[in-house]
């Protein structure tokens, strides 16, 4: 691989990262999570947030109403000419029509997509109007309302802090979140010389290779450990430089238990490595694309559960968000904290949600495995089926729909987050300790010994035999 | 004598309970019917009780006092005779009338007054309505159905008599229900300030 590849490719694969995680899904999730606790509890939630367009621009897009009908009846027609022809030469066989069949192929495509556009734009003109000229896409402009408050409120320091602890609290709380998305793998490697052939389904290829993950490090998994335990410090310091009881405790609570939890987190995981004989999360991923989904083994289920309790204890998040219980100390150590400051602790456990999502995702539920998905494209047969469907596909589509759906692992697992925060009530600390040391870490602990018996005893091979002949 | 004691049982909890795991499945899985119902739901099912303001409105009770009106006669003449029964009862003080007489040839010309100046300071108004019931003609009411639409000068809350006229009641109407007699109809009682002493 030449310096200039691996160097565009490290940019852009960095840049796909932060568009995803700080660009898309915090962003959106601060909407979501509003806008889902309100639909549980029967109200609308945020759908306000608007741009209103002046009288005179309104005025305007009315007149655009009756050409912009006109162009879609008129393209729509052209386009189902067009295909009517089309599919009539594909039937003959033969074109006898003056028009070649590749204009008409284009003509098709082309008057189809300016249809479709101007019905889209057809609808949303309608709804401005229908709106007095105000902008409400479901929403979705609170997120950009909220980081314009974020940015123009009062920065407030309070006299006595520590003002350089103060500042640097909330960048340590979120660049480590962030920065665990350094070893998440999105999608299988990227053969860049085949990127628009058919790969055989197995066998080593030649060539550049790009594996999808900015960085392959052997550590893997631990890295996203150590990386997330710098965002202890985080809370910790914040709450200790603010000079305010209340984020002391905060502090001190979200230290105690970060550490706590820091401990479970591992333990549960470590079945997982014995499953898949790897910390490298894109040999976890390969492994459960050879075979079968990490979930689908009992002791991983049971694992799983454990890991996503600990994990949501780890983000501070309802029901363990003791460290900013409002009802106890004000804000936690989140209390003294105002304006983009307070934003980059709000973005820090946003993306520390997508993170822990795509962990799980990676862990137990095949990463960016997609069923009958092979690296020739998909294949419906099944071992007591006589015949199936078998689609071959290129690699850079087949890369796409892994990417694409590792995606919609992450936003299922985003939901089910957010569906557990808006469920269960608080936990009170003495309960929240009681259930790391005396529960999860003994049957944790539990768990590692049986799936030792099961490797060693040999009934872990044949299970996976069993579920790979499926 | 002892006292008695009495004492209360413990809750008894199933182990099923005390797991958590299946209570905490259960809690999670009403929340998502909830959520998939008024998300997904057809709109019918949905119990979504958010009135997005002010694009629908949700009409305000039968008897909400919202911004006064002052009733017209059938020839579209104010009701009220000026007799300063509303300023009179007004807690706030927010009534201003200034009464005159009707013109000589008018049928109406020493029977009754009416309001050359009628004012009412809606931002002094406490909406008690003791202005309605004060008034003997039945022509303040309060029964428009609307708040004061907000504006930003003070002047714009000084409703004059013929922004008070020009206020329809929630029905639509600028009469009320109660008849009026006129001097001159076969109905009125025919008696005036002069001659009726």
């Amino acid at each position: 691989m030449t310096t200039e590849v691996l160097l565009i490719s490290s940019i852009l694969k960095i840049v796909f990262v932060l568009v995803v995680t700080v660009g898309a899904f915090a962003p959106v999730l601060i909407w979501a999570e509003r806008r889902q606790s309100a639909m549980i509890q029967d109200r609308l939630g945020p759908s306000r947030a608007a741009i209103v367009l002046p009288p005179s621009a309104v005025a305007f897009i009315e007149k655009a109403r009756l050409p912009m009908w006109r162009g879609f009846a008129l393209t729509g027609i052209v386009a189902i000419v067009a295909l009517v022809a089309v599919t009539w030469v594909a039937v003959r066989g033969t074109n006898p029509l003056p028009i070649p069949t590749a204009t008409l192929t284009k003509a098709l495509i082309g008057f189809g997509a300016a249809s479709i556009l101007l019905r889209v734009g057809y609808g949303v003109h309608g709804m401005i109007v229908r709106n007095h000229g105000k902008i409400m896409v479901l929403g979705l402009l609170h997120p950009l309302a909220d980081a314009l408050k974020f940015i123009f409120k009062e920065d407030f320091v309070p006299p006595k802090s520590d003002k350089f602890l103060f500042a640097a609290g909330p960048i340590i709380a979120l660049i480590p979140a962030i920065a665990a998305f350094a070893v998440i793998p999105f999608a299988s490697t990227l053969h860049l010389d085949y990127w628009n052939q058919v790969l055989p389904r197995t066998g080593e290829v030649s060539g550049t290779a790009i594996p999808l993950q900015v960085a392959s490090l052997d550590v893997g998994i631990l890295f996203i450990f150590a990386v997330a335990s710098t965002g202890i410090i985080g809370a910790a310091i914040s709450g200790y430089a603010s000079d305010n009881k209340f984020s002391l405790l905060g502090g001190i609570r979200a230290a105690s238990q970060m550490v706590s939890y820091e401990v479970v987190l591992g333990l549960t995981l470590v079945p997982a490595f014995m499953v898949y004989r790897s910390l490298r999360l894109e040999d976890m991923a390969m492994w459960q694309h050879e075979h079968s989904w990490g979930i689908l083994n009992p002791l991983l289920a049971f694992g799983f559960i454990m890991f996503f309790t600990a994990a949501i204890a780890e983000t501070k998040r309802v029901p363990f968000d003791l460290p900013e219980g409002e009802s106890e100390l004000v804000g936690g150590y989140l209390t003294e904290y105002s304006g983009m400051k307070f934003g980059m602790f709000f973005m820090g456990e946003f993306v520390e949600v997508v993170a822990l999502a795509a962990i799980a995702a990676i862990l137990f539920f095949g990463a960016w495995d997609v069923p009958f998905l092979h690296r020739d494209g998909f294949d419906f047969r099944l071992p007591f089926m006589a015949s199936g469907i078998v689609v071959q596909l290129a690699h850079s589509v087949v890369i796409a729909i892994q990417v694409l759906f590792f995606l919609l692992k992450i936003v299922v697992f985003i939901w089910f987050q957010l569906m557990i925060r808006w469920s269960l009530p608080r936990f009170r600390y003495d309960q929240l300790m009681k259930l790391c040391w005396k529960g999860l870490l003994p049957l944790s602990l539990l768990n590692i010994l049986l799936m030792g018996v099961f490797i060693l005893s040999g009934v872990l091979d044949k299970y996976v035999g069993l579920l790979d002949r499926l | 004598m002892p006292a008695t004691v009495k004492v209360i049982k413990k809750p008894r909890r199933t182990i099923a309970e005390q797991a958590y795991v299946p209570e905490v499945a259960k809690g999670i899985g009403f929340a998502m019917g909830r959520f998939f119902k008024n998300t997904f739901g057809p709109t019918a099912k949905k119990e979504i009780d958010t009135v997005k303001y002010p694009e629908e409105k949700r009409d305000y009770p039968e008897r909400f006092r919202g911004i006064h009106r002052l009733t017209q006669r059938t020839d579209g003449s104010p009701r009220c005779v000026a007799c300063l029964c509303c300023s009179t009862a007004c807690p706030a003080q927010c009534i201003y009338i200034e009464a005159a007489e009707y013109e000589p040839d008018d049928p109406r010309y020493g029977y009754e007054r009416y309001p050359a100046v009628f004012m009412i300071d809606e931002l002094r108004c406490i909406f008690c309505g003791y202005c309605v019931e004060a008034c003997p003609c039945d022509a303040i009411r309060m029964d428009t159905g609307m708040h004061m639409p907000p504006s930003t000068s003070r002047e714009h809350f000084l409703y004059d008599k013929e922004t008070l006229l020009s206020i329809p009641g929630k029905d639509g109407t600028y009469l009320t229900a109660n008849p009026r007699h006129e001097p001159g109809d076969p109905s009125h009682p025919g008696i005036d300030r002069e001659q009726g002493h």
